[in-house]
């Protein structure tokens, strides 16, 4: 180079536009060319998205909408009543949903009371506990327990549990605790306590990978903070428990929501007799149950239209369940997430 | 007239010498992308305030600076990538004179090309594939065409030999310098003007490094290329020009071999002897 | 005083060995009833998991032999129904979720799915009863193909959202910065790249719509004769291990617990091969059940 430094003008920093030629190459932008990404490809692609969205979106609406207007007769004729009448009478076209809500209540408590402990339990050493090689495994397993059809656990329910029930169980449960209201008549097997047991079994792994999701989701920092104040291994997990509080909540409200729904398993071990009894080794009969027994046998529309409206209030309460499990699951992981 | 050539070679001399270009009278010095007062933002907070750049053809130009002081806020600007990434930006940068706000960045994107610090080769294609994908996606199909432009591409990147007897197995299967080389011929197929890389060696070994550096000077022959490394050597090394940048200012912009012998300003002088970084 | 071991501190600590001890408890009593229903299903059926099983159609009251051929087909045919009806919907709207993870509207349809995924399958089927049977005036295979295909919704958007994200970002700018429009990044880049994790979640949906029973029997109804008439009542598996369940048959009630068994035996495969498919990504993520 030739030049000297004193040739040279100041660096292209300070804006050299003026000097320097700007040069077209080949692909130079044409103003009629698209402007700013009005691109039609997109435009498509997103109208195609969001209409699909938008399905999804009136979906659970219409199909709230046509329950409703299915119930429409049953309403008129019952009103608010319909929810508190012990009458279901298809001969006399008198219809009152109190015996199954009784029974899904009573069915859903029962199975929770089993549930519960063993799913936090089962929560708390999956999360806790249990080495990694354990705990995949096993969280599969559980998995896969909540993956089996309602069907397959109906089956076993009246092959294996119910006999057992009536023959080893019930008799012994009648005969030393028959004081209880809960105890008392005679041990068909089927009825209440059966049909609490299967639900239980079925409501535990959710329950439990709630749980288990929640219980790890609180950094290790809570835990390593509480033992090196010198607490035991349950008393850390106390304290972890006690933070994942709203979080148990949520999963068991979950729980819940399914143990309600519950059908097939339900119907064949609970007895399907529409009756309200204190006993735990009664029949008994639920919202889903009654459904599944009698829509096709519905001989007058004030009868379907009576179970239309108990496929609602089902709808409702399982809406309600599931939303605020989903609300408080969220708000529990959001707090940590921010932690 | 002979005034006239007096006063074009007074401009010419008076213009600044790029590295490469040939200084003959009449022949100016061509601007590719130039930046006035940029300024750049994610939502309320600011990256970038006031960079006026200018990066002459078929040169490198290597942006240096500390972590976080913009640089490739700058580097994504040019290509309208900083967008994407939900920031703002005011200011102007043109593209051989046009502002490249007024058009469609799909368009854009063709002309400046992008390598990232990670290689990134899609996963779910394979070696030809991710080579081709630029242009398949835009509408070439013809099969010729690709194996044309894919093996073009390959041997630009210096990867050709390396790659040409396993073209169809998957990207991700190559090592890190290779993946690298993979996604700087994927660049390279959609014919750019402008290839902006992003501290393209950083995550990778010497050896893988050495050939990117190697490829970069091959590629300057035909490519516009702006650099961004947080390695000064490197800089140096490989580049025409240098831009020093320190908290979103642009602090100092000069021939390479001048900002690195005797810097203008004391904080460039200061990174650059490592007093701070 | 030296730190000596107080009985209070024998007490703690024996209290953490107790409920340790109950945990570990608890987790082999919930794995048990896993265990007895498969190996019950599996000693129950085998005797009548035989080739007639699978090709022959049912007996008539009473007598033995014979197998669920028509059922089988018809589940089959109540599947691809419902996968017709459900799932472009959810891939779409699954896209969507994953492409606007911000927004307000996305959000509200994210709840919504949530909440479909907790309606019970029963009301679903009365649902499909009022929009289908009512005005068809009988039963069909349309019917239950409406309800299942309403019951993998939740399921199928939520996988497809999900295994989206999981693409990661890097993918996205590459594609972007080789100046391809958006819509083709998504569709043409990022949705092949969740392609393989997508399909073994559309699988786990199909698995829980071939177990249903509720919403068919009062949609799709059954059927003892051969039927692929989509407007028609049609035979299905799951109502068939109930009907055969609740028969007096001993013959009966054993090819319902062979049918229970390939059911189970088929969910437990697809399950193995989602969790197979999708190793290490999960790391304990909020809702994954």
């Amino acid at each position: 180079m030739a030049h000297s430094a004193s040739d040279i003008a100041a660096p292209v920093a300070q804006g050299s536009g003026g000097e320097a030629k700007m040069a077209s190459p080949p692909g130079v932008f044409l103003r009629s060319q698209k402007r700013k990404s009005v691109n039609l490809g997109d435009t498509i692609f997103q109208s195609s998205t969001t209409f699909f969205a938008f399905l999804v979106f009136v979906l659970v609406f219409l199909m709230a909408y046509e329950m409703y207007r299915g119930s429409v007769p049953s309403i008129e004729k019952f009103g608010w009543s319909f929810l508190t009448r012990e009458i279901w009478d298809p001969v006399q076209d008198e219809y009152g949903a109190l015996v199954f809500i009784f029974g899904t209540v009573v069915s859903s408590i029962v199975a929770l009371t089993f549930a519960l402990p063993l799913s936090i339990g089962v929560a708390v050493f999956l999360s806790e506990l249990a080495p990694g090689w354990i705990e995949k495994p096993m969280s599969f397993l559980i998995e896969l327990l909540a993956a089996i059809p309602s069907i397959v656990y109906g089956l076993w329910g009246v092959f294996v549990l119910v006999p057992w029930l009536r023959v080893s169980v019930e008799p012994v449960l009648s005969r030393n605790l028959k004081f209880l209201p809960f105890f008392t008549g005679p041990s068909y097997g089927f009825g209440m306590l059966a049909a609490g047991i299967i639900l239980a079994i079925m409501v535990l792994p959710i329950i439990t990978s709630i749980s288990r999701d929640v219980l790890k989701a609180i950094p290790t920092a809570q835990r390593e903070a509480a033992l090196a104040l010198g607490a035991t291994r349950w008393e850390t997990t106390r304290i972890v428990l006690s933070d994942a509080k709203s979080g148990l909540l949520g999963a068991t409200l979950l729980g819940l929501g399914r143990a309600v729904g519950e059908t097939m398993a339900v119907t064949m071990v609970i007895g399907n007799r529409p009756e309200i009894s204190a006993s735990l080794l009664a029949p008994g009969y639920t919202m889903a149950s009654v459904i599944a027994n009698e829509f096709t046998e519905a001989t007058s529309d004030m009868y379907v239209s009576s179970l239309i409206e108990i496929a609602l209030i089902l709808f409702v309460l399982t809406v309600l369940l599931n939303a605020a499990a989903r609300l408080i699951v969220w708000s529990v992981t959001k707090k940590f997430k921010n932690a | 007239m002979q005034e006239q050539e007096t006063a074009i070679d007074d401009r010419v001399a008076k213009a600044p010498l790029v590295i490469g270009t040939k200084r003959e009278a009449g022949h100016m010095i061509e601007t590719k992308m130039s930046t006035k007062n940029v300024e750049a933002f994610f939502g309320k907070s600011q990256a970038l305030f006031g960079i006026s750049l200018d990066i002459p053809t078929k040169n490198v130009v290597a942006i240096i600076g500390p972590s976080g002081c913009g640089k490739s806020t700058y580097l994504r600007c040019l290509n309208r990538m900083h967008e994407v990434a939900g920031g703002t930006r005011k200011g102007s940068i043109m593209l051989d004179g046009e502002e490249i706000n007024e058009y469609d960045p799909v368009l854009l994107r063709r002309r400046v090309g992008m390598v990232f610090q990670k290689p990134n080769p899609f996963p779910s294609m394979s070696i030809f594939d991710n080579v081709a994908a630029g242009l398949r996606l835009n509408g070439t199909t013809k099969k010729k065409t690709l194996e044309e432009i894919v093996e073009r591409s390959l041997r630009q990147a210096a990867l050709f030999d390396e790659v040409k007897d396993i073209l169809d197995r998957s990207g991700v299967s190559l090592s890190g310098g290779q993946q690298q080389r993979l996604c700087i011929a994927r660049a390279l197929a959609v014919d750019p003007e402008v290839i902006l890389m992003d501290e393209p060696a950083s995550a990778l070994d010497p050896i893988a490094t050495a050939k990117i550096e190697e490829l970069i000077q091959e590629l300057k022959k035909n490519y516009t290329i702006v650099i961004v490394t947080h390695n000064m050597q490197q800089a140096a090394r490989v580049s025409d020009l240098t831009a020093f940048f320190y908290i979103g200012k642009l602090i100092e912009f000069d021939e390479t071999n001048r900002l690195f012998t005797s810097p203008q300003k004391k904080q460039t002088e200061d990174y650059i002897t490592g007093r701070f970084g | 005083m030296k730190l000596g071991y107080s009985t209070y501190h024998y007490w703690r600590k024996s209290k953490s060995a107790i409920t340790t001890t109950l945990c570990v408890l608890s987790a082999l009593v919930a794995v048990v009833p896993l265990f007895l229903i498969f190996f019950y299903s599996l000693s129950q059926g085998i005797g009548s998991l035989n080739l007639n099983f699978f090709i022959k159609m049912p007996t008539p009251v009473g007598e033995s032999g014979g197998g669920m051929a028509n059922a089988i087909v018809g589940t089959g045919i109540l599947i691809g129904l419902g996968s017709l009806l459900g799932l472009p919907v959810s891939i779409m709207t699954g896209i969507y979720l994953a492409e606007h993870k911000h927004g307000s509207f996305a959000s509200i349809v994210r709840f919504l799915t949530d909440v479909l995924s907790g309606i019970p399958s029963i009301v679903v089927g009365v649902v499909a009863y009022i929009i289908v049977v009512l005005p068809m005036k009988h039963f069909s295979a349309l019917a239950g193909g409406v309800a299942l295909g309403i019951l993998m919704i939740p399921t199928a958007t939520r996988t497809t959202e999900e295994m989206m994200l999981l693409v990661p970002h890097t993918i996205r700018e590459a594609a972007l910065a080789l100046g391809i429009p958006r819509w083709k990044v998504t569709l043409r880049v990022i949705l092949p790249s969740a392609l393989r994790g997508i399909t073994t979640g559309i699988l786990l949906a199909l698995a829980r719509a071939a177990g249903e029973t509720a919403p068919l029997l009062f949609t799709a109804l059954g059927n003892r004769f051969w039927s692929t008439d989509i407007g028609q009542p049609i035979a299905a598996l799951s109502v068939f291990i109930y009907d055969y369940a609740r028969a007096p048959f001993a013959d009966w009630n054993r090819q319902a617990w062979a049918a229970a068994f390939v059911l189970i035996f088929l969910i437990t495969i697809i399950n193995v091969i989602f969790r197979f498919v999708t190793r290490g990504r999960y790391a304990g993520t909020g809702n994954g059940h």
